[in-house]
């Protein structure tokens, strides 16, 4: 089972009243390389993956989670006092349409989460080579929304989210390596 | 010039419509050049950890914002 | 819950946390995937240590961390009591 902590990993401080970012960030929220895509996706192929890289998959999942607080508290705080002009301004006009205020996993572009955006294959190479691909479009796609924001405070918190990527990616990469040169179970008949 | 980053020239047609880019970039982290991280890595502090989001310098990617504060 | 959560002590002790914490989560990635490091271990020991010292202050003076049984509480019930992370 999982125990909620009442704390983000990471502080999240945003500083500027710019809803525009909001539905950018939504890309990390509802998105295919988004953070609920990735805990989804690490959690699923946990149950088909030899043992020695079961606790790899389950406790990225685990932290990708945390980062969707992140994502959510960014989002959050960007929209909860915007007006209905400034919700419109950002492209944010058919969100309110539809769920006033209310976050929803959509993508930036406003499309809606799918299971599609995950894959298991079962097969544990190309499970794992599809999470590092998945890690490095994350990567890419914080350094994008880096890009798009002058506010230093959401700059900040999503430069430690890119980072996290990167070290993600390392631990899958190992795990790659686990797999490959796991002799020990080779039988001497 | 950062050493995580590469940069190339996009080819330029003689009938692109915009001003064309002098050159593009893309980052290349360490995570490309470490297929299973050594033991013993020298470490951050731990309040320097949290701030890069990794334990380990070695490791550590930096990132700046292409923004120029128009927005 | 006996001190207000908005007071520079809260921020101070919940960014204490998080860099315990952040040690902690990178340690165990890394020692998922390398389970014989003996150093790394004795590390994550000895931060587990101190995030249980730091998360029972924490607890004392601004309310549980985690709920289910994880953590006592005084009386009204303070688990559902703001602010809650998004908030703060």
């Amino acid at each position: 089972m999982w125990i909620y902590e009442k704390k983000l990993q990471y502080p999240v401080r945003v500083s500027k009243c710019d809803v525009r970012m909001a539905r950018y960030l939504m890309e990390q929220y509802g998105g295919a390389d988004g953070e609920l895509a990735a805990a989804l996706r690490y959690m699923n192929q946990r149950y088909s993956i030899p043992d020695k890289v079961i606790g790899v998959l389950n406790d990225i999942s685990t932290e990708e989670f945390a980062h969707l607080e992140m994502i959510a508290t960014m989002i959050y705080k960007l929209t909860k006092d915007a007006t209905i002009e400034q919700l419109e301004a950002a492209g944010l006009g058919p969100n309110y349409a539809t769920r006033d205020h209310a976050l929803f996993y959509n993508n930036a572009a406003g499309v809606p989460f799918t299971a599609t955006y995950i894959a298991a294959k079962g097969d544990p190479l190309a499970d794992l080579y599809e999470d590092i691909a998945a890690e490095e479009k994350a990567r890419a796609t914080y350094q994008w929304l880096i890009d798009m924001t002058d506010d230093v405070d959401l700059q900040d918190s999503l430069k430690f989210l890119r980072e996290r990527e990167i070290i993600h990616a390392i631990r899958f990469k190992e795990s790659v390596q686990i797999l490959i040169e796991d002799r020990e179970k080779k039988k001497v008949f | 010039m950062n050493s995580q980053e590469r940069v190339y020239t996009p080819y330029r047609g003689p009938f692109d419509p915009c001003p064309p880019v002098p050159f593009k970039t893309f980052v290349v982290p360490p995570n490309q050049f470490i297929t299973f991280q050594p033991p013993d890595l020298q470490q951050f502090s731990l309040p320097e950890a949290l701030r890069a989001g990794t334990l380990w310098p070695a490791l550590f990617s930096p990132y700046e914002s292409k923004c120029r504060g128009e927005n | 819950m006996e001190a207000n959560p908005c007071e520079p002590r809260y921020y101070e002790m919940l960014e204490q946390l998080q860099i315990l914490d952040f040690a902690l989560v990178e340690l165990n990635l890394y020692l998922n995937t390398h389970p014989e490091d003996l150093r790394s271990i004795q590390q994550f020991n000895q931060l587990t240590q101190e995030r249980t010292r730091l998360a029972k202050q924490f607890q004392e003076l601004y309310g549980p961390l985690q709920n289910f049984g994880r953590a006592y509480s005084k009386c009204p019930w303070e688990w559902n009591q703001s602010p809650w992370p998004w908030q703060v």
